[in-house]
């Protein structure tokens, strides 16, 4: 079984993701960037992701929509392609599309989202940096919405505020 | 609910910048073993007892610490709430990454389970 996935704050803008896999790093690196594998895995329980246009070279654009399964609401992510060099390392500056959605989410400067792999043994080591454009877009991100099965983050929240103010 | 998120995400900040400094992790550690005096904490540092006295103020702002009962010897102890409430907001982010990559697992183990598998369908398609 592979690790499970770590998550640190390097930084006040950052948040890094860092996990194992099984496989190749080839394999991992089409799971990332081919546009008919992203869908299979990339989500949230209850959402199904019916756009995935991603045209994977420096300069290139991509676009990932969400669809609520219940009540078919959309949010999704769109960028551009900043660094692109196969299968080690994909950068892109990624913008937040609420959509239909209201979650406290940045929209306005993008988030630095970067991808690197390594390979080891058959087993690929993925270390995911976002650089957010400020402390408060990085923690807006990591307390709401999209980055935590949706409403029920709010839920939570309120659970934390209530046990503080008891 | 736009206040109370503030209140929520201010005290996450006092907590989390408390805890970017090293002495005030080990200070955090010992405490997670059980009260001490602020002399006990500050003996394994080399560090002046104002200065230690500086770093417990700030594990005290952020609610990480309190001060114990006995009046003369004024113990410092761990305060494990504002901890928990910390690793819960890292805790319920990872958990996302973390069904994604569950996700993907599957996928990679299916996708290495039948090589060429592709291939034949994107030739299929062509034909």
């Amino acid at each position: 079984m592979p690790m499970p996935a770590e998550v640190s704050l390097p930084t006040d803008r950052e948040v890094r993701v860092v996990r194992s896999f099984n496989a190749p790093r080839k394999l991992v690196w089409d799971a990332h960037t081919k546009p008919e594998l992203v869908p299979r895995w990339q989500g949230y329980d209850g959402w199904d992701m019916p756009v995935c246009d991603m045209d994977v070279r420096v300069g290139g654009t991509y676009k990932w929509q969400w669809r609520n399964l219940e009540d078919g609401k959309k949010f999704g992510f769109f960028g551009t392609f900043t660094e692109v060099n196969g299968p080690c390392k994909i950068v892109h500056e990624q913008y937040y599309d609420p959509g239909e959605m209201d979650f406290a989410m940045p929209t306005g400067d993008p988030c630095i989202v970067s991808l690197e792999l390594s390979e080891q043994n058959g087993v690929t080591t993925l270390v995911c940096t976002l650089k957010f454009a400020s402390k408060e877009a990085r923690d807006g991100a990591v307390s709401t919405g999209m980055t935590d099965g949706m409403e029920h983050s709010y839920t939570r929240l309120d659970a934390v505020i209530v046990k503080n103010a008891a | 609910m736009v206040m109370q998120q503030s209140i929520a995400s201010a005290r996450l900040d006092a907590v989390f910048s408390a805890l970017a400094d090293p002495t005030r992790r080990a200070i955090v550690a010992r405490l997670a073993e059980g009260e001490a005096t602020v002399n006990e904490l500050g003996a394994p540092f080399d560090m002046s007892q104002p200065a230690i006295s500086k770093h417990l103020k700030v594990l005290e702002r952020a609610g990480l610490i309190s001060i114990g009962q006995d009046a003369q010897r004024r113990p410092r102890k761990l305060e494990a709430e504002p901890l928990d409430d910390a690793m819960d907001w890292i805790e319920r982010y990872r958990e996302v990454w973390e069904e994604n990559y569950q996700r993907l697992d599957a996928l990679l183990a299916e996708l290495q389970a039948k090589p060429g598998a592709r291939k034949r369908k994107r030739k299929r398609k062509k034909e």
